[in-house]
């Protein structure tokens, strides 16, 4: 395990944990801590807005994870940030108890809305917390396992997968409208009074969640570090680049694929998990299409294959979205991110965080290489390389 | 024969009336063809003579439509899928010289390298001395240890023909199948590539797929012209050549 850990933190890593832990610290202190009238304090609602950033980040990494390593363009991520939402906000619904509109100890309001007698058989459970927290990732998990195994085993490649994947966040969202789905239809879970007792409006629990999420960001970061810095992940770039040369060598290109759009899956539910209480809801809008692309134009900005990129893309282009669309520029808001995306596409093809990487991998193997030289010529070394 | 031995032929690879056609065309029509464990083989034959297609065939990349293909005298091949007939050990270079670009020389032979190909023993894999060692070795037979940690894209093309018979070496297979590895080669880079292949059939069954002439001349093996998907001639490079219908279809007069 240790080696693992040593192999998948170089230096880049260990500065983006180190800010992360870093903001994951200090901001709930100076909202918490600090007095209103200080400059340094950061009032709760910015608290948030940055925790659902937060949360979109760790999205972004998990889709990182499967296109950016793997070639497989998912356009259907928000579906697991949504189940992963959603199970979270079953918990939080069982919590109202007595204090929702109609009273009842155990049914939702929307239930006792619909005359529902009792509780259907996949409500139960979620009054636990631990059982939830199973289901934040198991749901998500089980989905894509069995997708993928579908998908994977059929060849299904390129953009027919990513117009499954579409289909899919699309047939979810469908069936979440219903009422008769039984979970809260177009209006979706919300009013939620506290989690774990604690009451999810209290500035306290709000820096707990943010501080949770920044959490979940760096373990989220090394996991997928670990991953793609093993010879698992030496794979995963060899199916992305020729897949069927991988599979003459004799590797099994759908396992290996399950393996990580699973993972990826389960990580993108905890997100969502975290996402649902900073926000205080959870509707079907979430299983969008148009999410799950705008998800993944985050990563495109930021830069695939870079996981650093991922996370700050999605930072980066959802502030650009808070500014702009609470300004008069809002009603413009979708053409300026088709407009980012298709500069980003043509300019900067590796992203914001790729093309800095490249640029300063090649400098360092300039100088790399320079230095080499000089060293060689004073060994008396050098040699005019020979052509056999 | 042993009355326990269950194996039809005592051949390594064994290909019996085997017809593959794409829309209507024949692409490969009645090809039989036996090899001997420990045998090198030269194709040659024209464009769209069939030799790719006749390796897509063994490697489980085409299905034939008909005819038996038997490896090793008892495992059918036409049932399997590429993985598990990479995993029974046959090897193969593609025609299009094809390695990971974005990964160093010394990456795309750790990937080669004949160990557990399973999801989790390669996500726990780590470092060894034995899988060290073999690398280096490789990166010797194919002269690439001084580019070892060079970028396989960045590769000039002769060299990535040979990273490609290198990663056939790591793979450790009983057969390999190499497609036109001389081309685009010079003339020292072709004769050193049949020294190495010549090297590597001391212990190990190679198919070879060339149109250069020294090329085969060099390796100095039976030969086996295809022509429309069929065996037209087969026998040394003299007889070969000397061959009226080769001469027609292939060498030219
Ligand atoms: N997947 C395919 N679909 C259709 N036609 C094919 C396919 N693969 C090969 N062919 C055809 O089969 C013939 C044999 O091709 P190939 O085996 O590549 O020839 P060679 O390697 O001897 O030059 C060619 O005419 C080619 O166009
Ligand atoms: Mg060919």
């Amino acid at each position: 395990m240790p080696h693992i850990l040593t192999r998948s933190l170089d230096r880049r890593a260990t500065i983006f944990l180190a800010i992360v832990a870093t903001v994951g610290v200090l901001l709930p202190l100076s909202n918490l801590l600090l007095p209103d009238t200080s400059m340094l304090h950061v009032p709760t609602y910015l608290m948030t807005l940055f925790g659902k950033y937060v949360c979109y980040a760790v999205l972004a990494l998990s889709i990182d994870l499967i296109w950016g390593y793997c070639g497989i363009l998912s356009l259907g991520h928000g579906a697991f940030f949504a189940l992963g939402g959603y199970a979270m906000g079953m918990y939080l619904m069982r919590q109202i108890g007595t204090r929702g509109v109609y009273a009842d100890p155990v049914l939702p309001d929307f239930m006792v809305f619909l005359n529902w007698k009792s509780l259907p058989w996949y409500w139960q459970g979620f009054d636990m917390f631990w059982f939830a927290a199973l289901m934040v990732v198991l749901v998500p998990g089980l989905l894509a396992f069995c997708f993928g195994w579908l998908a994977f085993r059929s060849r299904v490649t390129g953009v027919y997968l990513s117009i499954i994947t579409q289909a899919m966040t699309y047939a979810l969202l469908l069936g979440f409208f219903r009422n008769d789905f039984g979970f809260g239809g177009n209006n979706g879970l919300t009013d939620f009074k506290d989690i774990l007792g604690f009451n999810v409006q209290a500035e306290g629990t709000r820096a707990a969640l943010f501080a949770l999420s920044c959490l979940a960001l760096a373990i989220s970061f090394l996991i997928c570090r670990a991953v793609v810095g093993s010879k698992l992940g030496k794979v995963l770039i060899a199916i992305r680049d020729a897949e069927s040369r991988t599979r003459f060598l004799g590797y099994r290109v759908e396992s290996y694929k399950l393996f990580v759009f699973t993972l990826s899956a389960c990580i993108a539910g905890i997100a969502g998990a975290l996402y649902v209480p900073q926000v205080g809801i959870i509707n079907p809008g979430e299983f969008a299409p148009g999410n799950s692309i705008e998800a993944v134009i985050w990563v495109a900005v930021g830069g695939r294959g870079t996981l650093i990129g991922a996370a700050l893309g999605a930072v980066a282009v959802n502030y650009a979205k808070t500014v702009f669309t609470s300004g008069v520029l809002a009603p413009y808001w979708l053409f300026m991110l088709g407009a980012l995306f298709v500069l980003v596409t043509l300019l900067l093809p590796k992203g914001i965080v790729g093309t800095w990487n490249a640029w300063r991998d090649a400098r360092q193997a300039t100088s790399l290489s320079e230095d080499a030289r000089s060293a060689a010529f004073e060994d008396g070394a050098v040699k005019p390389h020979m052509a056999e | 024969m042993n009355a326990l031995d269950t194996r039809k032929t005592s051949a390594m690879l064994y290909l019996d009336g085997v017809h593959v056609s794409f829309d209507g065309f024949h692409a490969i029509n009645n090809l039989s063809m036996t090899i001997a464990p420990g045998e090198m083989r030269a194709i040659i034959g024209p464009n769209g003579a069939g030799k790719t297609t006749m390796m897509d065939i063994i490697t489980g990349k085409t299905r034939p439509d008909s005819g038996d293909v038997l490896f090793d005298g008892v495992t059918d091949l036409t049932r399997l899928d590429e993985t598990q007939i990479a995993e029974l050990g046959i090897g193969r270079k593609f025609q299009k010289p094809t390695v990971f670009e974005s990964q160093t020389v010394e990456d795309n032979l750790l990937l080669a390298l004949n160990v557990d190909h399973r999801v989790r023993s390669t996500l726990f894999w780590q470092d060894s001395r034995a899988d060290a060692d073999r690398i280096d070795q490789v990166l010797e037979i194919i002269r690439l240890t001084g580019a070892r940690r060079r970028l396989a894209g960045n590769l000039s093309h002769g060299q990535k023909q040979w990273l490609e018979i290198g990663m056939l070496l790591a793979q450790d297979p009983k057969l390999l199948l190499v497609d036109e590895p001389v081309a685009g080669m010079t003339d020292v880079e072709t004769h050193q590539t049949a020294e190495l292949l010549k090297t590597i059939n001391r212990d190990k069954t190679v198919v070879v797929v060339e149109h250069d002439m020294t090329f085969i001349r060099e390796l100095g093996v039976r030969v086996t012209c295809l022509h429309e998907g069929s065996v037209l001639a087969e026998g040394t490079i003299d007889q070969v050549s000397a061959n009226e219908r080769v001469i027609d279809v292939y060498l030219g007069r």
